[in-house]
């Protein structure tokens, strides 16, 4: 049964007739067209699909479309301004935070949540943070980096 | 005035040219070409591991509203593979089904929720047959064959002695034997397998994207099981979210796809979901070796003898060189002579295994350098001291013919003994709160690609094209996959440091059947070394046609001509002309320019005769990495934790630093994931392993801090000097992980991974033993 979904997806008034029983993603990337967020599991299991409500970083795979109804959806579509990168897209592309890029979207936004509550996390708090995404190519080292540099970005003034 | 200087970047920190798209979500991966009109493709599979199929009824499924195709191995009669000796597997099974998951049918429909419904209507009955979920149960007396070419399910027996074990043996002061199990693992690359196919049916033509490391093979696979001129197909690769080996061969999901558009004269777009790309599988086999090695009191080696058996799954895939790599590699890291190797490739009824990231080697590193690790505790000798007795010395061929020209494995264990305080700490092992601490090192060797492909052409081994027009713009053409590893801003780098141009006037396509040159794939890291060389010959070819340029605008002498990259000039008091005007020059002749750059390897890089199969674990250039681990043992709850890692690689020469830190640091990692925690586990041919919660890979919270050494041998025949630096670095880790829980707690494992319940068990078992003897 469709009903209307009305929310701010990427800093704009967004309304649909979504079906209840569709998932946040495949809204997303087959409705909208905003392929920049990825399926990477059957449900649940690696981070990739991850998007902010509300500033929050959550799976967007394991949340219904309906869910966002009322509230606020960012992507990685909506990181950057003027045409420049974000504080934690510099990080990630500078500091080699990604390799193939796959699980980028998951853990640039799961960062972005994480810089949006706490400017500047120690690393444990980063590890903490990021503990749900999965990575295969950097063996993580680089994403702690990336994301330091990024706070350090951020502190500068960039958002994140 | 600022003087001009030619720009330079090779051996600096380079971000990777196409990481804007990356982190902004603008990259597309195949699973992202979403259009309308699409139709959605589904693979019905088999749920027998082992059966000769009766009968496949699709009558329903076609009926259904919204299903415009099904396909069954009726509309396809041909096999493919990767190895032109062992093309078995059909895209669609026929006669016969030999794993549980393998591809029945498939239906294209006009949305997802369509076909999911049209495959719970198709009907499979099959004529069950006993299936073989071990090499032992496979190799057993009276075992039903998988295939009938393949009396006994042996895929490829290899034996070969080069000197003579039974004299190495009696030189030795010690001998000591052991056996060793690897558990089967996989790549699980974060991006699920994908394929969109367009048929053309006005003009019989063929687009294929696909998520593959090889674009070419996959041209010759289509061309193959559509039986299609190669002409009339186009491959395309779009952002390809990792490999690992796993897509080094065409897979049946884009074959499928191509079959499903063609019978429904439309654009079929398959997306495997999570559990299906597990099932496509190809990583690498469980492995059982059994090693002897002999060795003196001063840890020179004087006999290896080796047996290996290798469960490679239904159908051969790269299985035959995964075998012969396994032997052949036991060479080029150690000077050694007599040696004796026998192994196994068995066909069982499991998900075909393939070329996963250190291919061949890693599973007879990890038995190897165990070995010589217990061998040195008992003879008292440092391991570092036992790796250093047997050094080779380049250049030289080992006994095998294997040709070694740069080696910096000395300099590599020099780094790590030196960084992680080895000297100092080993053997001074600490235990705090019931956790003890270990120290435990091994080495690794890789190839820079195989110095002869599996489809031998008579062609160059790498063809580079750059094309130069009227904007000044330098566009490289190449058909190197960059699947994440970083090779397209290698080849950037490499034109843009020949023409001292900045990187940004640099721009590279790849990935397009109808516009690059042919290349092989990205595996066996071979891109690098021959892609990279060939990117060279292309740029040097072009400065020459831009000096030439240059000299008949200044009016000099093509070899009085400087290049300082934005500035042509003859001699230090001349003005000069500028890249622009040397463009416009150059262009007056030919119009827009193309020059071609060629690689090839030399001839002695191509292995002896000295055994069938000898030829492969031949290349130009051998990387070499040497690791230290420490670990921490909860000897209360068998948990380990890797707490740092040292690791050293002689690439060669590092092109891009930022990007050979990060592929080492991936290679150590993916080891850890298969020392630690990954491995395939089947229940009468199910998989159960089928996600990523219960395939564990290492998350961000369980990885340990990776320090890299850079270690630059200057590879004669390398590209600026450069070697591979993505795969040789991964074998390493295993051996020098369980070394370290040696070290902390005396206990060896010799069977991966080693999960916090099998090292609880072998504590409570020592307890038990202690107590019983007490």
């Amino acid at each position: 049964m469709p009903r209307i979904l009305e929310f701010t997806l990427n800093g704009s008034y967004r309304a649909d007739a979504v079906a209840d029983n569709v998932l946040l993603l495949d809204y997303l990337r087959e409705k909208v067209g905003l392929t920049g967020t990825k399926t990477g599991c059957d449900g649940g299991e690696c981070g990739a699909c991850t998007v902010l409500i509300d500033d929050k970083p959550v799976l967007s795979c394991l949340t219904l479309a309906s869910v966002a109804g009322g509230r606020t959806v960012d992507t990685i579509e909506s990181l950057g301004h003027d045409g420049q990168l974000s504080a934690v897209q510099r990080g990630f592309h500078e500091k080699l935070g990604s390799q193939c890029g796959y699980c980028t979207p998951g853990f640039v936004m799961a960062s972005a949540g994480l810089l949006r509550k706490n400017s500047s996390p120690t690393e444990p708090e980063i590890i903490e943070a990021l503990g749900s995404n999965i990575c295969r190519c950097t063996g993580y080292v680089k994403i702690i980096e990336a994301v330091q540099y990024a706070a350090k970005l951020h502190a500068q003034g960039m958002s994140p | 005035m600022n003087e001009i200087v030619p720009a330079h970047n090779i051996g600096s920190y380079v971000p990777m040219i196409d990481g804007p798209e990356k982190v902004s979500g603008r990259a597309k991966y195949t699973a992202d070409l979403i259009q309308p009109g699409q139709l959605a493709g589904h693979i019905y599979r088999s749920p027998y591991s082992h059966g000769e199929i009766l009968d496949i009824d699709v009558s329903e499924a076609l009926r259904l509203p919204g299903v415009k195709a099904v396909v069954t191995g009726a509309d396809c009669d041909k096999t493919f593979g990767v190895l032109p000796i062992a093309r078995s597997e059909h895209p669609l099974a026929r006669d016969r089904v030999r794993y549980r998951g393998e591809p029945v049918a498939a239906v294209a429909a006009i949305d997802d929720a369509t076909a999911r419904k049209a495959l719970r209507l198709i009907k499979f009955k099959v004529r069950e047959l006993p299936a073989y979920y071990t090499a032992a149960t496979a190799l057993a007396a009276g075992a039903v064959a998988l295939h009938e070419k393949k009396p006994g399910n042996i895929e490829r027996d290899v034996l070969f002695e080069l000197g003579s074990v039974t004299n190495g043996f009696a030189d030795a002061d010690l001998v000591r034997e052991g056996t060793y199990n690897c558990a089967e693992v996989c790549q699980n690359q974060m991006e699920m397998h994908a394929a969109v196919a367009e048929y053309d049916a006005v003009r019989e033509r063929m687009t294929v994207h696909a998520s593959t490391q090889v674009p070419y093979y996959v041209h010759l696979m289509l061309s193959q099981i559509l039986g299609m001129e190669m002409s009339r197909i186009r491959v395309i690769k779009p952002h390809v979210g990792g490999g690992f080996g796993c897509r080094t061969e065409t897979l049946n999901i884009e074959l499928i796809a191509a079959l499903l558009a063609r019978k429904a004269n439309g654009t079929v777009r398959i997306v495997t979901n999570r559990e299906e790309t597990f099932i496509t599988h190809r990583g690498r086999p469980e492995t059982d070796i059994r090693l002897k090695i002999g060795m003196r009191k001063d840890g020179r080696i004087t006999a290896v003898e080796c047996e290996c058996d290798q469960r490679g799954g239904a159908h051969s895939g790269y299985g035959v060189v995964t075998i012969l790599y396994a032997g052949s590699m036991l060479y080029a890291i150690y000077d050694l002579h007599n040696v004796k190797y026998v192994g196994r490739r068995v066909l069982t009824n499991t998900p075909p295994c393939g070329a996963f990231r250190g291919h061949g080697t890693v599973d007879i590193r990890f038995a190897f350098e165990s070995l010589i690790d217990q061998m040195a505790t008992e003879m008292g000798l440092d391991p570092f001291q036992v790796r250093r007795a047997n050094l080779l010395h380049a250049p030289t061929f080992t006994d095998n013919d294997l040709m070694v020209n740069s080696y910096g494995l000395p300099e590599c264990l020099d780094w790590v003994e030196t960084q992680s305080g080895w000297s100092e700490r080993k053997g001074k092992p600490q235990k705090e709160k019931g956790v003890r601490k270990g120290l435990g090192m091994a080495c690794s060797h890789y190839i820079s690609g195989a110095s002869k492909p599996v489809n031998w052409t008579g062609e160059p081994h790498a063809t580079v094209k750059i094309k130069l027009d009227f904007d000044g713009s330098i566009v490289v053409l190449s058909g190197a996959a960059d699947i994440g590893q970083g090779s397209t801003t290698i080849l950037a780098q490499t034109v843009a440091e020949v023409l001292g141009l900045d990187l940004s006037r640099v721009r590279v396509v790849t990935g397009d059947s109808e516009v690059v040159p042919k290349d092989n794939g990205s595996y066996s890291s071979r891109v690098t070394f021959m892609v990279g060389n060939a990117a060279l010959d292309a740029a040097r070819n072009l400065k020459s046609l831009l000096t030439a340029a240059a000299a008949r605008k200044l009016e000099a002498r093509p070899e009085d001509i400087e290049c300082l990259g934005e500035l042509y000039r003859a001699g230090a008091q001349d003005k000069g002309a500028t890249f622009d005007e040397v463009v416009t020059e150059a262009l007056k002749d030919s119009g827009t320019i193309t020059v071609t750059g060629n690689y090839s390897t030399i001839p002695e890089s191509h292995g002896g005769k000295k055994y069938r199969g000898s030829a492969i674990g031949g290349t130009m250039g051998y990387s070499y990495s040497a690791q230290v681990v420490e670990v921490s043992v909860d000897e209360e709850t068998g948990v380990v934790t890797v707490d740092k890692v040292w690791v050293a690689h002689d690439c060669g020469r590092a092109l891009n630093r930022l990007t050979v830190e990060g592929q080492v640091q991936g290679s150590v990692w993916m080891g850890m994931g298969q020392a630690m925690s990954e491995e395939t586990a089947f229940y009468n041919g199910l998989l159960l392993t089928a996600n990523m919660l219960d395939y564990r890979v290492p998350t961000i919270q369980d990885s340990p801090p990776i320090e890299v050494g850079i270690i630059e041998s200057n590879d004669p025949y390398g590209p600026f000097g450069a070697k591979e630096a993505g795969e040789g670095s991964l074998a390493a880790f295993l051996p020098a992980f369980t070394n370290a829980i040696a070290d902390a707690i005396g206990i060896r494992f010799n069977e991966l991974p080693v999960t916090p319940d099998r090292v609880f068990e072998a504590i409570e078992k020592r307890k038990r033993n202690s107590s019983r003897g007490a």
